[in-house]
């Protein structure tokens, strides 16, 4: 009132203050949802989005980082409104619109991690650095996503895991910028273990041969577990180099060492190698302790399976997702990716496809790309429709709690990708767990770290 | 625990039959022509290639697409029909599935040719080089040979199935007067132990039964006097490294059931064949045979558990220890001419 009487009309107030908020920049917030006055590593600033694409074109893993690949740049053309959509149709809730993300096209550069961390972590450096990548995602070694994760942690970026399987990852190394939807060793383990106790009875002798890095570690403490408290014997665990090639020299001992049961802790090239060789070395013809000798791979793929050819019928192992399960996600996936390449995609393939999908739905309903409020809408998010039914990202450890699929290797495979039978879903609560048991912290989502 | 141990014999014999046959060309090379011959990798991953291209020219198809059935994602199934089969019918089947061992046929040519371009175009202008500078330069023309197959193969593995006759174990117990499924071994590095002594056989046979063998022996032992007998020996030297090719190529061509093959494989090999050469004694032929056998057998014996309980990751260094042990023993080797390496 005092201002009016010095002559300061409201129509003077109202016109000055409008003046001001223009003249300042600050109009264009106001009226923007979730608009974050942050600085953050990356912020775009034009209408385009980049993420970092972390995956291994060559080494052990070169097939399914291939398939990842062609993963991302669908799930990209998705983003961008391109082809017929594929997941984005079915996930629920979701908050896409088949416009980018945020109204920003979404655009990828991409990096060969060769399956060797130190690699791994330079490219994923030159990607956020050089190449202004604003998310970094990929796979397929755990000690890669472990090595690339930490350093996301370090720079303020968000690291959606691909196809990695160790506990470690959301377990003693789990970080608070690192997510990860593909399911874990010890999850497999628990899967696992009745199907074998029910197929191969409670007296068995189980020789492993582990990859020697964490993946290997962990899935080889998982099976002891669940084998051994089936009754099982574990004579032996053998550790081989990741990338061996030759594992005759760790088979032979195999043959004469009592085991009846041979767990094959392996993947990619490794466990194709692995066990092409002991069905050479005639294991699975073999009998012992007065039983059938049996393989277990405890960590399966269709490009493995397809790869290791009629060695693989009839052998026990889990996956994280397989395309002829008949749910709708999987057959839109499933239609997608074939059309696009002519044969149907991996589990790896529609663990990167769906988190670029999970990444981008949650900046969505951020409103935002400041990473600690994408953060908060992945965390504890429930979401369905992706091919894993009803599906948890669990805030205290960023592992997606979903089923896992017991499968087993086609004995009368119809094509060259009928190679796996699905033998049990086992229900997302039969493999949940305390998070608190394999430790780790995932530390603070703020302050941002600078890149 | 004798099955054990026999075991692991037959798996050092395979093994060494690898590094054997690989040193054998690395020795023949060096004792000849007196270089370091650090390309001799990548002309067994040539070889390897030799036996891919030949499976990829066998399994050319036709495509065509049948409108009656669908594939899992909804599209007109694709029906492919091997172009070979269509031609030669069951022998075209039987080509496909012994494709490995025929394309040993292509292999012979291909590889001498290689080796002889590989000699006369570059490593000819090296012979009076010091051998730091031959290293260097073979090393490079390995990794342009590596680039070249990864840019036309791709950079992943290529299986290469064995012939069916050739798949699973020989049951080697009941050979020996004991039970069924005792101690049984695959077929095919059977076969790759017997193919390796052929050709180690077929190789000093030549040297030691024939003429030209007759010289290339004097040419090594001393050059010079057999230059000025009129002898071409440079030529007999580069035949030599044409034969030496060949040894390797064939050596990556029947290893390709064991081991699917990719641009890399040569270098995983060669580090280990110096070893063997150093260890065998450096020129000396015999020596690069027995020292392939005796470190392949000595590395499968370390991969015995009982070895590993005692001495963790001993399998993983049991070669380099070996040589090092050499090396400060007896500096020329096991079969090693007096002087060579030697202060």
């Amino acid at each position: 009132m005092t201002l009016l009487k010095r002559g300061l009309s409201r129509r003077r107030v109202l016109q000055t203050g409008m003046a001001g908020i223009v003249g300042t920049g600050v109009a264009p917030l106001m009226f923007t949802k979730g608009a974050w006055a942050q600085e953050f590593c990356n912020n775009p600033t034009g209408d385009t989005i980049t993420i970092g694409l972390n995956v291994p074109l060559t080494g052990a893993y070169a097939e399914e980082g291939a398939d990842e690949l062609r993963a991302y740049e669908l799930a990209v053309k998705h983003l961008n409104g391109e082809g017929d959509g594929g997941l984005l149709n079915v996930l629920q809730p979701s908050a896409l619109k088949g416009n980018g993300i945020l109204g920003k096209k979404v655009a990828f550069v991409t990096s060969d991690s060769q399956t060797k961390a130190d690699v791994a972590r330079a490219g994923a450096t030159r990607m956020i650095e050089r190449d202004g990548a604003l998310m970094i995602t990929g796979g397929s070694s755990s000690g890669v996503a472990v090595a690339v994760q930490g350093l996301c942690q370090e720079m303020g970026v968000l690291f959606m895991a691909g196809l990695t399987h160790s506990n470690d990852t959301t377990g003693k190394d789990k970080k608070r910028y690192g997510f990860r939807h593909f399911f874990n060793a010890y999850q497999s383990g628990v899967a696992l273990g009745p199907v074998l106790g029910q197929e191969y009875g409670k007296d068995r002798k189980a020789y492993h041969l582990t990859a020697d890095y964490t993946w290997g570690w962990t899935q080889e403490e998982s099976m002891k577990n669940a084998t051994e408290a089936l009754g099982w014997e574990t004579v032996a665990a053998v550790r081989t180099p990741l990338g061996a090639g030759d594992f005759s020299q760790f088979l032979t001992p195999v043959l004469n060492s009592g085991a009846d049961v041979l767990i094959l802790n392996h993947y990619g090239n490794d466990m194709i190698n692995s066990l092409t060789q002991a069905v050479q070395f005639g294991m699975r013809d073999r009998e012992v302790n007065g039983k059938q000798f049996q393989i277990v791979v405890p960590l399966f793929s269709e490009l493995m399976a397809k790869g290791a050819g009629a060695n693989i019928k009839g052998i026990f192992g889990t996956s994280n997702w397989h395309w002829n399960l008949q749910d709708a996600g999987t057959k839109a996936f499933t239609k997608s990716f074939g059309a696009e390449y002519g044969a149907p995609p991996s589990q790896a393939a529609h663990t990167c496809y769906v988190q670029t999908l999970l990444y981008a739905d949650a900046c969505e309903r951020a409103g935002t790309f400041y990473p600690p409020e994408v953060i908060k809408a992945l965390e504890g998010h429930e979401f369905d429709g992706m091919g894993n039914g009803p599906t948890l990202y669990r805030a205290a450890d960023h592992q997606c709690m979903k089923s896992v699929l017991v499968v087993r290797g086609n004995e009368n495979p119809t094509s060259e990708y009928d190679v796996l039978n699905v033998v049990q879903e086992v229900s997302r609560d039969a493999v949940d767990y305390d998070p608190a048991i394999f430790g780790g912290d995932l530390g603070p989502a703020e302050p941002v770290p600078m890149c | 625990m004798f099955e054990a141990i026999f075991l692991q014999f037959l798996n050092g014999l395979d093994k060494g039959s690898a590094y054997a046959l690989i040193a054998l060309g690395l020795t023949l090379v060096f004792g000849t022509l007196g270089v370091v011959n650090f390309a001799h990798g990548a002309l067994f991953m040539l070889g390897a290639f030799c036996a891919v291209l030949f499976r990829q020219l066998l399994t050319l198809e036709t495509v065509t697409i049948d409108p009656t059935q669908l594939s899992p994602w909804g599209a007109p199934l694709e029906v492919r029909a091997p172009l070979v089969q269509a031609w030669f019918g069951d022998f075209g089947a039987v080509l496909v599935n012994y494709s490995v061992p025929f394309s040993i046929i292509l292999t012979i040519p291909v590889m001498l040719v290689v080796g002889i371009a590989f000699e006369r175009g570059i490593i000819k202008h090296f012979y009076k080089r010091p051998h730091a500078e031959q290293i260097l330069v073979t090393f490079g023309l390995a990794i342009v040979a590596q680039e070249i197959i990864k840019s036309i193969f791709g950079a992943n593995p290529i299986p290469q199935p064995m012939p069916e006759a050739a798949r699973g174990a020989a049951d080697i117990g009941i050979w020996l007067g004991m039970q069924a499924n005792v101690i049984t071994y695959p077929i095919w590095r059977l076969i790759y132990f017997l193919f390796a002594g052929v050709i180690i056989g077929g190789v000093f046979a030549f040297l030691q039964f024939t003429t030209f063998g007759m010289v290339v022996r004097a040419g090594m032992a001393d050059r010079e006097t057999v230059g000025l007998l009129g002898i071409n020996i440079d030529r007999r030297f580069t035949i030599m490294f044409g034969l030496a090719s060949v040894v390797a190529g064939l050596a990556g061509v029947m290893y390709t059931p064991l081991l699917p093959p990719n641009y890399h494989m040569g270098m995983d090999f060669l580090v280990l064949s110096f070893v063997v050469v150093v260890v065998g004694g450096m020129g000396s032929l015999p020596g690069a045979v027995a020292a392939g056998f005796l470190l392949g057998i000595l590395q499968s014996f370390a991969s015995m558990t009982q070895v590993k309980a005692i001495v963790p990751g001993i399998d993983q260094v049991i070669i380099y220890l070996v040589a090092v042990i050499i090396l400060l023993v007896r500096p020329r080797g096991l079969m090693g001419r007096r002087g060579v390496m030697e202060a």
